[in-house]
């Protein structure tokens, strides 16, 4: 048995092993975190920011209109899917509302009927009262609410991420606040 | 003649594959599975290069980005010669994949294929059924089009919906905060080299196998199999009863895979792509998305499921179905194989096809939904509206304009949310049509804030119109006496 052969190249072939291994591992910590960027770079509210949605005085007081604003993080090739819609409801004086139009069940577009003062959603049938809150169908909360401020006569939205049952700030329904920034 | 046997020669030399090709080809077969019965594996195989073909060809000019997806899809419609044609093969193409892989799977299941010693080549499979499925689905997405982005939004909200890692699943899937650019970017991605990367290791291993261990022999009722004598009765069999694969069974394998290549061309040619439909921009919400056909069973489940089962049955569901799937030739690996001597797998067949087919046909006018137009687009019949007062009349428009009509039905017209209310009347007392529309109950939202005093009289007045003629209508048991005297 030529066994010194057999160690000598033995133990060569198995630092290379380690080598590569190590290597892969070295290489695997970018890999992993640039499939995670996507995940860690919203860490905090590193996404969401104000936006304005254009002057409180568009929005007359007692109805609910559909009111649309560019996301405030985007990327080179979002094209139009940047381009976000949502309900604005004026209460009264200073109280508003802001509804994401997505459907707290699975995020299909929700439409408002002011004639029944209801929001329904086309996909599986959940349905709203005017303030959001949950009249009908499967989803089990009410619609997402942006948090909202009114700043020298400009409606402004915290926005930023596609609202999702999963998202715990979504949760947060600001109600009435008045004009200060409610949710800070 | 010579000089092409000469070429063939000089190349053999050097590339030493004639010898195993030839082996592969011929190996013996049983005599029974020269069949019908064993020529979806094949065809499924067929699809699958044709995927690959029109697949690269639609490359040649789509372009994976957000902001130009849908228009070079247009492009490919309208503009590129031919594009039409090849984005039809690669849509119907897709249907058929997924239609083939199921039906291969269910006559290998039928057949007891999965039982010892092709336990692996079943699993193996398992993973191409779910890799074609992911396929579908990322597919359906590259059309970059108005049900593509709402679907999008319907799987981030599925995803979020996972314990914990909610929100990081959803930005994992979407490659940033809302549904946009790097979301199509990795969808392609995905769909163009992981998956089809997978899918082509995973068929040559499958085949590997299948060459390997030999094609499933044709179950006889009585013919048990059993670990410690099977392999020895198959070999037993391909030596007494045996057939080359070539030429005895491939020739049904090929006739078939000409088929359905034709069945692909003539629907592509005869019905053409698959959209895009309205552009993917978010602002348009006025859009019903709906998922492709092999994912309808799954939409009208959504709609279906009580709420409080729906999240643990999407994310349970799914992993207890694939756990089960692997399990399979591990938990039943020997005995019959024969479907005349397993009534429990051919009715569990039975059933799933039943299901699938009904929530499937469901989907196709999903009663669920509002009728989103019905109050301004179908008026209510005019019969219903003879002969009534003024007040009845007025209650009508009110049903009408409150958009009733959105989820009930008259006359088999508008929504079917909520029950048809032909003969309402007749099931509910005027207080209980009172109580019902104001207060609301069950999926039925209340109308007290939207209705007032003098729209409630009218509408119930309208309401208390609508029954058969010569129907009585519902009477409150304590005041039966009342109205009598």
């Amino acid at each position: 048995m030529t066994g010194d052969q057999l160690s000598r190249r033995g133990v060569l072939t198995r630092l290379g092993i380690l080598f590569n291994g190590l290597m892969a591992v070295v290489l695997a910590i970018p890999f992993v975190g640039f499939i995670l960027s996507a995940v860690t770079r919203g860490r905090g509210s590193g996404y969401r920011s104000w936006i304005t949605l254009g002057s409180a005085s568009q929005f007359p007081e007692g109805e609910t209109r559909l009111a649309t604003f560019r996301n405030p993080y985007v990327s080179p090739s979002d094209g139009k899917t940047a381009d976000t819609a949502c309900w604005v409801r004026h209460v009264e004086g200073d109280r508003f509302q802001v509804f994401a139009v997505n459907c707290a069940h699975l995020g299909c577009p929700v439409r408002w009927f002011p004639q029944s003062g209801l929001f329904l959603c086309p996909c599986h049938g959940g349905a709203y009262y005017r303030d959001g809150s949950r009249a009908a169908g499967p989803p089990e909360r009410g619609m997402f609410e942006y948090s909202y401020k009114l700043e020298n006569g400009l409606v402004l939205i915290q926005a930023g991420e596609l609202p999702t049952p999963g998202m715990a700030s979504a949760r947060v329904g600001c109600g009435p606040c008045g004009g200060k920034s409610p949710c800070a | 003649m010579r000089l092409i046997s000469r070429i063939g020669k000089w190349f053999d030399q050097r590339l030493q594959l004639a010898a195993p090709i030839k082996e592969a080809v011929e190996h013996p077969v049983p005599r029974s599975t020269a069949s019908w019965w064993y020529i979806f594996g094949s065809a499924a195989l067929t699809v699958f290069v044709l995927q690959l073909v029109t697949g690269v060809l639609l490359a040649l000019t789509y372009v994976p980005s957000a902001a130009e997806a849908w228009n070079s899809l247009q492009s490919l419609n309208h503009e590129v010669t031919l594009g039409w044609f090849i984005r039809a093969l690669h849509g119907w193409g897709s249907n058929f994949m997924v239609a083939i892989v199921l039906i291969h799977m269910v006559q290998v299941f039928i057949f007891g294929a999965y039982k010892y010693p092709r336990e692996l080549t079943w699993v193996v499979g398992v993973f191409l059924l779910i890799m074609t499925l992911a396929m579908a689905f990322t597919g359906q997405v590259l059309r970059f089009d108005q049900d593509a982005y709402w679907g999008l939004g319907i799987g981030a909200s599925i995803a979020s919906r996972t314990p914990v890692f909610g929100l990081a699943m959803v930005r994992l899937m979407l490659g940033g905060p809302i549904i946009g650019g790097p979301t199509l970017s990795r969808f392609f991605a995905v769909h163009v080299f992981v998956v089809p990367g997978a899918l082509i290791a995973l068929v040559g291993l499958h085949l590997l196998m299948v060459l390997k261990l030999g094609i499933n022999e044709w179950p006889m009722p009585g013919r048990i199999v059993r670990k410690a004598t099977y392999e020895s009765e198959y070999h037993e069999l391909t030596r007494k009863d045996g057939v080359p694969f070539f030429p005895y069974a491939v020739w049904k394998d090929l006739f078939f895979s000409a088929v359905i290549l034709a069945a692909v061309a003539v629907c592509a040619a005869y019905f053409g792509p698959f959209g895009p439909t309205g552009q993917p921009d978010p602002t348009i919400i006025q859009t019903v998305p709906k998922p492709d056909f092999f994912f309808l069973w799954l939409y009208a489940l959504l709609a279906l499921l009580p709420p409080s089962m729906e999240t643990p049955a999407l994310l349970i569901g799914p992993v207890i179905v694939i756990a089960f799937l692997i399990a399979l030739p591990f938990l039943f690996g020997e005995g019959e194989k024969s479907w005349r001597r397993r009534p429990i797998a051919v009715l569990s067949i039975l059933l799933i096809a039943v299901a699938l087919r009904t929530f499937t046909s469901l989907a196709g006018f999903s009663p669920w939904s509002p009728v989103m137009n019905a109050w301004s687009g179908e008026p209510i019949p005019a019969k219903i509206l003879l002969g009534r007062t003024a007040l009845e009349r007025q209650g009508a428009v009110v049903f009408q304009a409150k958009q009733c009509h959105n989820c009930h039905a008259l006359e088999s017209e508008g929504g079917q949310r909520g029950p048809a209310l032909d003969t309402v009347a007749a099931r509910l007392t005027k207080d209980q049509l009172i109580r019902q529309v104001l207060q609301g109950r069950g999926n039925m939202p209340a109308y007290g804030n939207s209705l007032n005093p003098a729209e409630t009289t009218a509408l119930i007045a309208f309401l208390q119109t609508l029954h058969k003629p010569g129907q009585a209508p519902a009477l409150d048991a304590s005041r039966v006496g009342e109205s009598s005297q």
